[in-house]
């Protein structure tokens, strides 16, 4: 990378924080408990909207995990999610009115929190429908794993997302509050994902799973990215370039190894293909908030409801982090 | 009769004054060291291991990792313990993260059973495979008077610079310099000499400017002074491919049951069933031999190789090896076949029931992925959808021999498909690709179409299909290609057939009986004459003499196989 191109990317930092610290004129303070977090901590950043259904499970997972404090953004919620959040005692929230599109899809909001609250923690970002599953997670903590990347001189940890889905129609599968949706949706595609590398910010970008084979198989070019990066150290110095898809500066996207080796990594368990889907698309419909004008809503407006929805006969039922990692899914690395 | 600990902490003091009240328990002496920079936690630490009879705090100096100061703070305590208690006959090194896997009782034992023997790794540079920061002779012939952990650059600037003017320091006389774990646990009398040597304040200053002297100092000296060397550490500790300890979980249980070690190291803090199971459990866990058992290996030397090289033919999230550092694209062998479905109907099929290969057809069809027995998915949940495929077409090939492995995969070829996997065939030593050149004429034989319209798509064909066994015959070309024009191939064509079958079953399969069902190819010859005539000169196909139109008939030369 020349010198110009290393400038070109500072700058672009620069301006993800400028961005950052101009969008949190949006947040409005619901409840900030942010005196309560230890040095230690790792910190959860999530962005909702209309997600109450989701959020008991969603917290009782992460709290078993580990993390200790949540710090989340509740973009215009009309459900309660806000007010049951507030009253969580390790919750912090933040309420906002304005454009999700505008804070490029909430990256600006938590690029602010993280700013403030996040310098020399481990951080995940997340969306409620993500559930982070890593190498020893049934028989180690999240801190145990924070504890080795940091003793390695890790600062990020990469995964993919995996996009699960019930067997039939997305309407069928009823998702009740505190429920695990995997329980529901536990099928997911084990080897048809499509990985390149993004020249710009040195990520891997990769596409596939059953959305690219159900909705976009005509357009594979337009099907969803499904690398994230949702676990890392965060320093100040640090930004989100979109979503937790790509970070700055670049090498906090070197999760992967190009020597042939693999580093350790995980997966992010998407339980998006439920019966709360058929609401929000058709909410998305009118709001077009989303990425691509929420085109991905479109697609499931029309084709999610088909007699065996996403599910083929291909499909893979989901056990546990071992089977990920023998289907090359994720790697324990050389973490054992 | 018994044994003393120094322990050496910095981090975890509760997990620390755990172990020293185990220690104390069991009626053994112990020194703690706890490193200077330690700020807050010290105090409840002190307080808590002050109740406890027999340990002691020691004169607190900074330890920075690697360098003299931990051996100064071990030799200052060894010093100390030995003079407090004469009956001691060993002195163990811990750290604050080591956890007794057996009860110490046990240790007292066996060491009452090895009087003599110093417990210590301890072997020449030679054999030594760890070579941190690429150093081996060197930490013994340089001085290191900058921290790797904080100066790294500094650090490599002077070593650069000592090799530069080719620095090379003397050796004390009689020392052959040893290396190996720090944590060791030596006899009264060996550390007694180490400690009284004549030429201690010679020796100091050699060792200060050693790189990570706390591996060498004692490893060093026990070769001039011990009586019986007994060359490995009574402590279980594993070092990952960069010369970072791993660190032991929770799910580690059994195998550090399994370990004939007495201390393994290091225990993450917060393993909790650990620290309980081995510190407060009164069970006495049963006898087990005294032998490392291969599988701890193995867990370990896994884990370097997985970090390493990794899972062949495998790209994720972690792993994406750039083209010149990819050894192989594939996970398994697979085979091609290229042409052989103009000639022989079915030919799947027959590869399937001759050699058991899953046989799909034409992977790489223009307007879908014909999938073994035409479906529309296949493992892994791949999809039949052309733009799909044509999308990574490389990725899409990687992907099916991924979730196939254990199976062998073939499929069928041909210029009319997609062309864009070329290269990856080329470059892939996993396959192997059977090529009838010039079989492309035959469906355009069997087409009836004007030969201008023949003409045009014959010049086509034969364009990429020079294009391709171009790729497949350049120097830098790794796949096994076996090549036959269509004459040679008609000519005898039971041989190919043979060879094909052999080198996929791996041995000597029986003699083929019977052939694969053959097209029809009447009028070859004539056509391939009149396509001359109209000025394309499909020179691929070879040059077609008297062949007779049924294949069947055929026979075998003789002498093959």
């Amino acid at each position: 990378m020349g010198a110009i191109s290393a400038f070109k990317l500072r700058m672009e930092r620069r301006r993800c924080q400028v961005r950052a610290i101009r969008k949190s004129k949006d947040l409005v303070e619901v409840a900030n408990r942010t005196q309560d977090i230890q040095q230690n901590d790792v910190l959860a950043f999530v962005t909702i909207r209309n997600e109450m259904v989701r959020l008991p499970y969603f917290l009782e997972y992460y709290r078993a995990l580990g993390v200790s404090h949540f710090l989340v953004v509740d973009n215009g919620s009309t459900d309660g999610g806000c007010a049951f959040l507030a009253d969580e005692n390790d919750v912090s929230v933040w309420k906002t009115e304005a454009s999700y599109k505008r804070s490029r899809f909430g990256t600006d909001w938590l690029n602010w929190l993280k700013f403030r609250y996040g310098n020399k923690h481990w951080t995940l970002t997340l969306d409620p429908d993500e559930f982070f599953v890593y190498p020893f997670c049934d028989t180690r903590p999240l801190q145990s794993l924070c504890d080795w990347l940091d003793q390695s001189g890790v600062r990020s940890l990469g995964t993919i997302l995996l996009d699960m889905y019930p067997r039939g129609a997305v309407s069928g599968a009823q998702y009740q509050a505190g429920q695990n949706p995997f329980d529901i949706a536990p099928w997911f595609d084990a080897g048809n994902y499509m990985v390149s590398k993004n020249p710009k910010y040195g990520n891997l970008w990769i596409q596939g799973g059953p959305r690219a084979r159900v909705y976009f198989h005509d357009e594979p070019e337009s099907a969803p990215s499904l690398n994230k990066i949702p676990l890392v150290k965060w320093d100040r110095r640090y930004a989100f370039v979109r979503s937790a898809h790509m970070l700055l500066p670049r090498g906090l996207n070197m999760v992967y190894d190009e020597a042939g080796g693999e580093k350790t990594s995980g997966c992010l368990l998407h339980a998006k293909f439920l019966d709360t889907l058929i609401d929000k698309a058709n909410e998305e419909q009118t709001r077009r908030q989303h990425f691509a004008g929420g085109r991905e809503y479109d697609a499931y407006r029309e084709k999610g409801n088909g007699p065996n929805g996403l599910w083929c006969e291909w499909s893979e039922r989901y056990v546990d982090w071992r089977q990920l990692e023998l289907l090359g899914l994720m790697s324990k690395g050389n973490w054992a | 009769m018994s044994v003393g600990f120094i322990m050496l902490a910095h981090a975890a003091l509760h997990r620390a004054a755990q172990v020293a009240s185990a220690v104390s328990e069991a009626g053994c002496p112990m020194i703690v060291h706890v490193d200077a920079r330690v700020g807050a936690p010290y105090d409840p630490f002190a307080k808590r291991i002050a109740g406890l009879p027999g340990v002691e705090v020691s004169q607190r100096v900074v330890c920075e990792w690697g360098t003299w100061s931990l051996v100064d703070a071990s030799r200052t305590a060894a010093e100390k313990l030995l003079a407090r208690h004469p009956d001691l006959t060993h002195i163990y090194l811990i750290s604050g993260a080591c956890l007794p896997i057996k009860p110490i009782p046990k240790l007292v034992e066996f060491l009452g059973n090895h009087p003599d023997t110093d417990f210590i790794e301890s072997v020449t540079i030679e054999d030594v495979p760890w070579t941190k920061g690429g150093l081996s002779e060197e930490r013994f012939s340089l001085t290191f008077p900058f921290a790797w952990r904080r100066h790294r650059r500094l650090f490599d600037i002077w070593v650069e610079t000592q090799r530069l003017v080719r620095r090379k320091r003397r050796i004390p006389q009689g020392l052959t310099p040893h290396m190996g774990s720090q944590w060791w646990c030596l006899t009264r009398a060996t550390l007694q000499k180490i400690i009284e040597d004549p030429r201690r304040g010679q020796l100091d200053r050699y060792f200060k400017r050693v790189w990570i002297p706390d591996e060498s100092y004692f490893q060093t000296l026990v070769r001039l002074y011990g009586s019986k060397v007994e060359s490995r550490s009574l402590t279980l500790s594993k070092f990952d491919f960069q010369g970072k300890p791993h660190v032991f979980y929770d799910d580690h249980l059994v195998l550090l049951r399994q370990s004939s070690a007495f201390f393994a190291r290091k225990i993450w803090p917060g393993a909790n069933r650990l620290y309980r199971v081995f510190l407060e459990s009164r069970r006495v866990p049963p006898q087990v031999a005294l032998t490392t058992p291969a599988h701890i290996e193995r867990t370990f030397a896994q884990a370097t190789t997985r970090r390493t090289k990794g899972r062949p033919g495998m790209v994720m999230a972690s792993r994406f090896p750039s083209l010149e550092h990819e050894t192989v694209p594939t996970a398994a062998p697979y085979s091609v076949f290229h042409g052989f479905s103009d000639i022989f109907a079915e030919f799947p099929k027959w590869v399937r029931r001759h050699t058991g290969s899953r046989a799909h057809g034409h992977l790489f069809c223009k307007d879908r992925v014909e999938f073994f027995g035409g479906q529309t998915g296949y493992a892994g949940a791949l999809s039949d959808g052309a733009a799909l495929r044509d999308y990574d077409p490389d990725q899409f090939l990687r992907n099916l021999i991924w979730n196939t492995r254990g199976e062998h995969q073939s499929f069928l070829n041909s210029p009319r498909d997609t062309q864009k996997i070329g290269s990856f065939l080329a470059r892939d030593s996993n396959a192997t690709i059977a090529i009838i050149s010039g079989a492309w004429v035959l469906p355009l034989l069997r087409s009836k179409q004007p030969i201008d319209v023949i003409r045009k798509e014959a010049a086509r064909l034969q364009k990429r299909e020079a294009d391709f066994i171009e790729l497949l015959g350049e120097r830098r070309a790794r796949a096994r290609t076996r090549m036959w024009t269509l004459a040679e191939f008609l000519e005898r064509p039971l041989d190919p057939l043979q060879e094909t079958v052999d080198s996929l079953s791996g041995v000597d399969s029986n003699m083929l009986v019977d052939m694969p069902e053959a097209k029809p190819l009447i009028g070859l010859a004539d056509f391939l004459q009149s396509l001359r005539n109209s000025g394309m000169n499909p020179y691929l196909a070879g040059e077609i003499g008297e062949i007779s139109e049924d294949l069947s008939t055929q026979s075998r030369t003789t002498g093959f196989g």
